[in-house]
C-alpha cells in the first residue's frame, strides 16, 4: 500500500521547484504541490488538496522519508561538496560512457531507501532537460545516468543530485572504474543451455527407456542417438567448462579438488557414449551427462545467491575522498588524493575525511575517528599536533601539512603488508576437497581392479565395467551436499543479521576454536553511551538549570545530558552565551553557571587524561563533571558462559583502566590486551595461527581490517548494516552479537548435515559402483540413480537444515 | 512416420529459439536487478489514474 500512495508524493519535489517561480497562485497543497481549488484540509498547520494527500503526508511523518521536505534546502549550505568534479580527470575517470553529446554515469546514491526515492529519480528529466534518463538498481542503491554533457557537467549532476537529498557518494575505489561487468559470469547462460540440452536429450531418450521393438523403432534410434551427441556438446564444451578450469587449476597446483572426478566422469561418459553410438551398441549415457552438469549448475547457482547489496571487499579506497582540497600558494585545487606529496598543504572541510596523516597547520581540530576505532566521540587536536588518515573532520575547515603519501599513512600502511597480497588457501580446506583426494583414490583403484578382474574372465566386459565405474561414481550428489547445505545455513543466518560473503565461509566457520574481540565498537555500542555524573549532589535548582541550559544548546552533547535529567521544575535563565568548542554559560538569579570543557568552567589542574567530559561550576566553583561510558552490550557474560569451549581473547586499543569492569563481565578465563596498534592485532592473529588455531576476529573499525583479514573469519560489528565495514568475511549485526554462541552452535550442526550427506551419496555410489563392478549397469538404471541420489541429498540437506535453524531458534 | 524426423527438427528449432532469447535476455542484463523493475510498474498506473482522474 505504501509504494501505492508514496508515488505521487514525489511529485512534491518536482512540482515546488516548478512552482517556486510562478506568480502567486492558489493555496498550493503541501504534499503535492497542485494548487487546492475544490477542497481545503487543514491538518498539522499544513494545506492539503485531498484526503489522500493528507494520508501520505501521515504515514511519511511517521518514518524517516518526511526528510525528503527538508532536504531540499538543506544542501545549499554545503553544495561545494562535488568542487572536485570541475576536475576533468577525476570526472572522465568516473564515466562509464562518454561522447560529444552523450555521458553515461552510475553513481552511488546511498540515500536510495523507498519507492518514491526510484520515482523521484526516474523523473529526473523533468528537472533538469540535460538529464536524458535514469535507471536505478534499488538493490545496489546505484542510478545508471545517461547526460547531456553539453547541458549539464558531471559536477552540475551532483549538486543537483544533492540538492534533491540524493547526494551521490564518490569514493577512490569507483574512480578505479572497477565493477564493469556485472552479472555472474554466465553462470545463469550456462544453466540455461544445460536445462536445454538435459530436457530434450531426456525427451529423446525416452523411446529407448521403454525399449525399441520393430525395424522401423532402429531407424529412429539411431537419428535420436545423433541428435543426442549434438544436444550433448554444448553441455561438455560450454556448460562444463568451468569444472575443467577448476580441475586443471587444481591439479596443477598438485591438489585434487573435488572438480577431479567430476571432470573424469563426464569425460568418460562421453567418450563411452559416443562410442556407443558409433558401434551401434546402445543409445549412450548422454541423458546422464546433461542431468549430472545440470544439477551441478544448480547446485553452483544456488550457493551463487548471496547479498549483492553488501560490499565484503572494501578496503580503505572504498571510503576515502577521490579528491581533496591542496593549497598552492594562495589557490585552493581539488587534486586527486593519490598525487598528495609529503608536505602538501591540504584543506579539510567539515565532514570530510583526513586522506594522509598530518600535522594541524593552526587552530583545533575535533576529529571522530569511529571509523578507524568504533570509538564514537570526537577527539580535540591542537595545532602541530597529528591527525590520522581515516579521521572525518567536525566543525570548521582546518589545515593540515601532510607528513606521508596517502598510502604509507599509519593506517593505511596496513594494507601493504603481506596478508593483503596473499590469497587464501581457505579453498583447499574445504571438507569436500579433502574428501575428494581419498574418493578420487578409491574410485579409480575400484575402476582398475574391476578392469584387470575382467581382464582375467570376460574380456568383452573390461572397458565396459571400467567406465561403468568411472560414470556411476561421479560425485554429483557429493558436489552438492555442501553448496546446498551451506547456501541454505547462509539464507538463514542472514535472516539472523548475520551476512556471510559466500556458502564456503558457513564450512570455515563452523570449525573456528579461538574467537578474539575488538573491543570499542564490538563489545561496547557505540549507539548507545551510558552518561556518569560524578562530583558534589546537585539540588533540585542546579538541575533544572542544567536542563535549561542545556535544552538551548544543539551541540550533541548538551542533548545527551539535557535528556538525562528529569528536572520537574523549570526556571528562568538570563544571559545565556553559548560558545562553540568550549561551552555553555548562564545566570540563574545571581549565581552564575559553566558548563564545558575543564578549562571552560576554569579547572585547569585536572591531569590532561581526565580532561573529556562536561565540567559544571556555579560561580566558579566546580560542582561535578559528566562523563559519557560507551555501554557494554547486554548478556555479554552469558555469551562468555555458552562460548566455554572457545579460546577468548579481547583486543583493545585503549589503555588497560577498562580491565576491572570487562574482568566482571567476561570472568578470567578471558585473555585481555590492551594498548594494541592495527599491526598489533593482526600479528597476535598470526601468533595464533601459528599455534594452530582457527582464529574468527570480531572488529568494526578500519583499524581492525588488518587481523580482519588476517584470520581464518573476519566478522564486521556494525550498529548499521549498510553502513561502511572493512573488508571481512561476514556482517553481523552489532545488536545480534550475542547470539553468537547460537550461531556457532548451528554452524556445528550444519558442518553434520553435511557429512551426513556425504554419508548418504557414498551409500548410493556403493549401490552404483556394485552395479558397475558386475557390469550390470544400463543406461537406464545410470538415469535413474544419478538424478535420484542428487536429489535426496539436496532434499536432506534443505530440509534438515531448515530444521535445526527453527529448532534452534537462531532467528 | 518420417514425418517425425521433420517434427522433432521443428521442435528443436521452436526450442532453440527459445533458448536464444533466455540468452539474449540474460546477455542484456534483463535479470540483473529484479527488484526495482517490480517497484516501477507500480508508478505506470499511478500516473495512468491521476490523468484518468483528471479527465473526469
Amino acid at each position: 500500500m505504501r509504494e501505492g500512495l508514496s508515488g505521487p508524493s514525489i511529485y512534491l519535489a518536482i512540482r515546488l521547484m516548478y512552482i517556486e517561480s510562478d506568480e502567486k497562485v492558489a493555496i498550493q497543497c503541501y504534499h503535492c504541490g497542485d494548487p487546492c481549488e475544490n477542497e481545503l484540509i487543514r491538518f498539522d498547520a499544513k494545506d492539503f488538496c485531498c484526503g489522500g494527500c493528507k494520508a501520505v503526508y501521515e504515514l511519511f511523518q511517521e518514518t524517516e522519508l518526511k526528510e525528503i521536505y527538508d532536504r531540499r534546502n538543506e544542501f545549499a549550505k554545503r553544495s561545494n561538496q562535488f568542487d572536485f568534479l570541475s576536475n576533468a580527470t577525476i570526472a572522465d575517470e568516473l564515466l562509464y560512457f562518454k561522447s560529444e553529446t552523450h555521458n553515461r554515469v552510475k553513481l552511488y546514491l546511498p540515500s536510495i531507501h523507498c519507492s518514491s526515492c526510484i520515482y523521484l529519480l526516474e523523473n529526473l528529466h523533468r528537472l533538469d532537460d540535460g538529464v536524458i534518463k535514469v535507471t536505478v538498481n534499488f538493490v545496489k542503491k546505484k542510478a545508471d545516468i545517461l547526460y547531456k554533457p553539453d547541458r549539464l557537467s558531471l559536477h552540475d549532476l551532483a549538486n543537483l543530485l544533492g540538492s534533491i537529498g540524493y547526494a551521490p557518494n564518490f569514493t577512490r575505489a569507483d574512480g578505479a572504474k572497477k565493477d564493469r561487468s556485472e552479472g555472474d559470469g554466465g553462470l545463469s547462460i550456462k544453466l540455461g543451455v544445460a536445462a536445454f540440452c538435459f530436457g530434450n536429450i531426456m525427451l529423446l531418450s525416452f523411446p529407448e527407456y521403454l525399449g525399441f521393438d520393430s525395424q522401423l523403432d532402429e531407424k529412429y534410434g539411431v537419428f535420436f542417438s545423433w541428435l543426442n551427441i549434438i544436444l550433448a556438446l554444448p553441455v561438455l564444451l560450454y556448460s562444463s567448462i568451468d569444472y575443467f578450469k577448476s580441475a586443471i587449476a587444481g591439479l596443477s597446483r598438485r591438489f585434487v579438488n573435488i572438480d577431479v572426478p567430476i571432470v573424469v566422469g563426464i569425460i568418460t561418459l562421453f567418450l563411452r557414449s559416443v562410442y556407443e553410438v558409433l558401434s551401434e551398441a546402445g543409445p549412450g549415457y548422454f541423458d546422464s551427462l546433461a542431468g549430472l552438469v545440470f544439477f551441478l549448475l544448480v547446485g553452483k547457482w544456488f550457493q551463487s545467491k548471496t547479498y549483492q547489496n553488501l560490499s565484503f571487499e572494501r578496503d580503505y579506497k572504498s571510503y576515502f575522498p577521490l579528491a581533496i582540497l591542496k593549497r598552492q600558494g594562495i589557490e585552493e585545487i581539488s587534486t586527486p588524493i593519490d598525487l598528495l606529496e609529503k608536505d602538501d598543504t591540504v584543506i579539510i572541510r567539515n565532514g570530510e575525511i583526513i586522506p594522509a596523516d598530518g600535522i594541524l597547520s593552526s587552530g583545533t581540530a575535533k576529529i571522530d575517528y569511529s571509523f578507524v576505532t568504533g570509538e564514537s566521540r570526537p577527539v580535540h587536536v591542537n595545532a602541530d599536533q597529528v591527525i590520522y588518515a581515516g579521521g572525518r573532520q567536525l566543525g570548521q575547515r582546518i589545515e593540515l601539512k601532510l607528513l606521508k603519501k596517502s598510502s604509507q599513512s599509519y593506517l593505511t600502511n596496513l594494507w601493504n603488508s603481506q596478508a593483503f597480497k596473499e590469497e587464501s588457501d581457505g579453498h583447499t580446506k574445504l571438507l569436500v576437497n579433502q574428501i575428494s583426494k581419498y574418493f578420487t583414490g578409491v574410485v579409480l583403484t575400484t575402476a582398475i581392479l574391476s578392469f584387470t578382474f575382467w581382464a582375467f574372465h570376460d574380456s568383452t566386459m573390461m572397458w565396459q565395467s571400467f567406465t561403468a565405474v568411472l560414470i556411476v561414481a561421479c560425485p554429483c550428489a557429493l558436489a552438492l551436499s555442501a553448496p546446498f547445505t551451506n547456501g541454505n545455513v547462509l539464507r538463514w543466518l542472514g535472516k539472523a543479521n548475520l551476512y556471510l560473503k559466500g556458502s564456503d565461509v558457513v564450512e570455515r566457520l563452523s570449525i573456528i576454536d579461538t574467537v578474539v574481540f575488538d573491543k570499542t565498537g564490538t563489545l561496547t555500542s557505540s549507539a548507545e553511551s551510558r552518561l556518569n555524573y560524578s562530583g558534589y549532589d546537585l539540588s533540585h535548582i542546579e538541575c533544572a538549570v542544567v536542563k535549561k541550559m542545556t535544552s538551548n544548546s544543539t551541540h550533541p552533547l548538551s542533548q545527551k545530558i539535557h535528556d538525562s535529567i528529569a528536572a520537574d521544575i523549570s526556571v528562568e535563565l538570563h544571559d545565556f552565551v553559548e560558545r562553540p568548542g568550549k561551552g555553555l554559560f548562564a545566570k540563574y538569579g545571581t549565581t552564575s553557571f559553566k558548563l564545558g570543557s575543564a578549562k571552560w568552567v576554569g579547572n585547569d589542574n585536572v591531569d590532561s587524561a581526565n580532561q573529556d567530559g562536561v565540567y559544571l561550576s556555579a560561580d566558579g566553583k566546580v560542582k561535578g563533571v559528566y562523563r559519557f561510558q560507551n555501554a557494554y552490550r547486554d548478556g555479554l557474560s552469558q555469551l562468555t558462559k555458552k562460548l566455554g569451549a572457545y579460546k577468548m581473547v579481547i583486543l583493545s586499543g585503549d589503555n588497560d583502566r577498562e580491565r576491572e569492569n570487562l574482568t566482571g563481565i567476561f570472568g578470567d578465563k578471558v585473555e585481555m590486551k590492551f594498548n594494541q596498534s592495527p599491526e598489533d592485532k593482526m600479528n597476535y592473529i598470526a601468533e595464533l595461527k601459528n599455534e594452530g588455531k582457527s582464529v574468527m576476529m570480531l572488529g568494526d573499525g578500519l583499524n581492525d581490517a588488518g587481523a580482519l583479514k588476517r584470520s581464518d573469519i573476519g566478522l564486521a560489528v556494525t550498529e548499521d548494516i549498510a553502513a561502511f565495514s572493512p573488508a571481512c568475511d561476514g556482517i553481523l549485526l552489532g545488536s545480534k552479537l550475542t547470539y553468537l554462541s547460537r550461531f556457532l552452535r548451528y554452524l556445528n550442526i550444519a558442518r553434520n548435515i553435511v557429512v551426513a550427506s556425504f554419508i548418504i551419496s557414498f551409500a548410493y555410489n556403493i549401490v552404483g559402483i556394485s552395479l558397475a563392478v558386475s557390469g550390470a549397469l544400463t543406461p537406464v538404471s545410470a538415469a535413474i540413480l544419478m538424478p535420484l541420489s542428487s536429489i535426496s541429498v539436496v532434499l536432506f540437506a534443505t530440509l534438515s537444515s531448515n530444521y535445526f535453524a527453527k529448532t534452534l531458534n537462531i532467528v | 512416420m518420417s514425418v517425425i524426423f521433420i517434427l522433432i527438427l521443428i521442435s528443436m528449432v521452436v526450442g532453440g529459439s527459445f533458448l536464444g532469447l533466455f540468452i539474449w535476455a540474460s546477455r542484456s542484463g534483463q535479470f540483473d536487478d529484479t527488484v526495482t523493475p517490480s517497484i516501477r510498474m507500480l508508478f505506470d498506473d499511478q500516473k495512468r489514474r491521476r490523468q484518468n482522474e483528471k479527465l473526469k
